[in-house]
């Protein structure tokens, strides 16, 4: 969809993109984060639905997910959410969960609230190309960006088919691993970005591992947006007076992006 | 051809993974592929199968068994006597040799019961390759004896906490570590569950026990027996004695959940029976989960029938109708536990105890000139720790 697509465009630096899960540490939390993220310059938020069984995911999401859901976080409270979030900003929106909460409500039904709801994409980490024809119909018919993800093994087809149909953005995972935070930054990134580039000028995203400001610099220049996740659930989940320490770190993250050669 | 190229049965299975995995398991695939048709990797396989896991089991009538309940003949498909204790010595031998001939020098696998997990190990030591299993804290505490086997065995164990600490959460595990080190590590999957091809993969080696059953049941009784029947968790064991039995179409092939606290009570392991079609550990099945599609956590007094998920093979079988799944709780089970120690001086394994159970209930509506094949999955020297608190208790 137009949101998502003119982040990218007339952008001299890479996009910086946050990840945050619903509902933690509290749903009011959340509905605070959004706004001062945008405010110290994240471009795009990818709202996690919880699931109880995250397996692309390390321990700081999954304990986040977790207790989300005790907290009682549905889809329906997510998409209440999105509502609340879109009518303060025209930022873009992003809908990350596992399949099957999407399936358990409907994928049709799923994907007409989250439009209403002013979502702009999907990000679906345990649907890879195979098994997506049905929500990816779904997704077009709300006018919905449906993200697919690549990894450093992706094999040549499979980066072209991604490229062919992914929506939005592609979403390169830059490490084999699950989510969460690493101390080095990727390896083989260069390599990973150009196998990629030769077949797309779709924008290139890049997530999993990307914990400081120096990752996110070095990440920056051979992509077109990069995705922070864990870090900042992992401020929010362990300090009480989470604001400051989020404003610092996406600042400094933003600010390393920018000035990154 | 079920399941198709794609891991489907009918509806079900698939591969619904994240990408890093993808190229794992086209590899996977094809390797398997290939065994299939290798005449070297069939004749290892049935060498060690015979010298060093113990094949063929023997299929044993309990005659003393029948006589309590007056009615059909009961046999006995003695998986309880392989190496390690159970049939999943079969798959994992299988699984084994294929991660050595594509030269993987890592195994990764979970374990509820902890049976797969002193399988995997006790391959992974015959094969020299290094071996990490993943086990649910809860479980770690019910299963104690199995742990210990694991490390004499050389395995690394590793406690899982996350979620409700036992075989569900011990996937994910597997899954992220698999995920994590996919260049250089096998994971040995111990159910029919998971994303193409495991469920094809494990079917197929767990196939021996009804190709065997059949040929042992022919020999016996000059006919195929009226039922076959098998406990269910991910339902590697009944899937094993059902697939040779599936174009008979006169054999009942009976999967028999774990019915906890009663389906009632919520406090339950019966996928098939009170599930919703859903995706969980990378394929579409059966699944307990709640309005929301999160996954629920279940309950039954034998940790390896404790999983929320079922195989999509099951899924498939039951919707054709074909085969037909019920529930036993955890109380049957137990009756049953004791009353094939007494009467047969067998002792089961829990989650092979529900199966007798259903046996029994069966077994006095029939005829005598009738018969019921049970698959003894498992012995049940791994449960005295859990039995014995509740003979405790009960005293």
């Amino acid at each position: 969809m137009m949101r998502i697509a003119s982040v990218f465009t007339e952008k001299k630096h890479a996009a910086l993109i946050a990840f945050i899960t619903v509902g933690y540490p509290t749903l009011e939390a959340t509905l605070e984060a959004v706004p001062l993220l945008e405010k110290c310059g994240v471009d795009m938020v990818e709202l996690g639905i919880p699931f109880s069984d995250p397996l692309a995911d390390g321990i700081t999401i999954q304990q986040a997910s977790f207790e989300a859901l005790q907290n009682g976080i549905t889809p329906a409270a997510c998409l209440d959410a999105a509502r609340f979030i879109r009518k303060k900003s025209n930022m873009p929106l992003i809908f990350m969960t596992y399949y099957n909460p999407v399936l358990s409500y409907g994928q049709e039904l799923f994907c007409a609230d989250s439009s209403r709801a002013g979502i702009d994409g999907l990000i679906i980490p345990d649907l890879p190309l195979e098994e997506a024809g049905a929500l990816e119909e779904s997704t077009l018919n709300h006018n919905l960006d449906l993200i697919y993800l690549l990894a450093p093994n992706s094999s040549e087809a499979r980066i072209r088919e991604v490229a062919d149909r992914s929506r939005g953005f592609i979403y390169l995972i830059s490490v084999t691993g699950v989510t969460g935070i690493r101390e080095n930054a990727p390896l083989g990134l260069n390599e990973f970005t150009s196998k990629v580039k030769k077949h797309t000028d779709k924008p290139l995203c890049m997530g999993f591992g990307i914990s400081t400001p120096e990752q996110a610099a070095h990440v920056s220049k051979s992509v077109d947006g990069v995705i922070v996740g864990s870090s900042i659930v992992h401020i929010m989940g362990t300090q009480k007076q989470w604001k400051p320490p989020l404003s610092h770190f996406i600042r400094s993250l933003k600010k390393a992006i920018q000035t990154a050669k | 051809m079920i399941p198709d190229e794609r891991g489907y049965f009918g509806e079900f299975g698939g591969r619904f993974v994240p990408e890093v995995l993808i190229p794992a398991l086209n590899e996977l695939n094809e390797a398997y592929r290939w065994a299939v048709d290798e005449p070297s990797f069939q004749e290892e396989l049935f060498r060690l199968s015979r010298c060093w896991s113990g094949r063929p089991t023997p299929l044993y009538e309990a005659e003393r068994l029948s006589e309590l309940k007056g009615g059909a003949r009961i046999y006995l498909k003695r998986e309880d006597l392989l190496h390690t204790g159970a049939h999943k010595i079969n798959n994992a031998l299988g699984q084994g040799l294929l991660a050595k001939k594509m030269g993987k020098k890592r195994i990764v696998a979970e374990t509820g019961a902890g049976q797969h997990g002193v399988a995997a190990a006790a391959v992974s030591a015959l094969l020299g390759v290094e071996c990490v299993v993943y086990m649910g804290e809860e479980d770690i505490h019910r299963q104690a004896p199995n742990v210990n086997r694991m490390r004499l065995l050389g395995a690394e164990i590793k406690a899982v906490r996350s979620g409700s600490k036992t075989l569900k959460d011990a996937v994910n595990e597997a899954i992220r570590d698999w995920v994590t080190n996919v260049e250089s590590t096998f994971y040995l999957l111990g159910s029919a569950v998971g994303p193409h091809p495991y469920p094809l993969m494990v079917r197929d080696f767990q196939s021996v026990i009804g190709r065997e059953a059949r040929e042992q049941v022919l020999s016996l009784r000059g006919a195929l027996p009226d039922y076959v029947i098998a406990c269910v968790g991910g339902g590697s064991n009944a899937i094993g004695i059902f697939y040779p039995f599936l174009k008979d179409e006169q054999v009942k092939l009976v999967g028999v959940e774990a019915g906890g606290c009663g389906l009632e009570s919520g406090k339950h392991a019966a996928s098939l029976a009170a599930g919703k079609i859903g995706v969980l550990h990378g394929a579409k099945s059966f699944l307990l989960q709640d309005e929301f599609g999160q996954i629920q956590s279940t309950h039954s007094i034998s940790a390896g029938l404790d999983y929320p998920g079922v195989s999509p093979e099951h899924s498939y079988l039951k919707n054709s109708g074909r085969a037909q799944y019920v529930t036993v709780e955890d109380h049957p089970a137990l009756d049953a536990f004791h009353i094939l120690s007494k009467t047969e001086g067998i002792i089961p394994a829990l989650e092979s105890s529900h199966a007798i159970a259903y046996a029994l209930d069966l077994v006095s509506t029939l005829g005598k000139d009738q018969s019921i094949v049970v698959n003894l999955s498992g012995r049940g020297d791994k449960d005295m720790g859990i039995v014995g608190s509740i003979l405790e208790v009960n005293q």
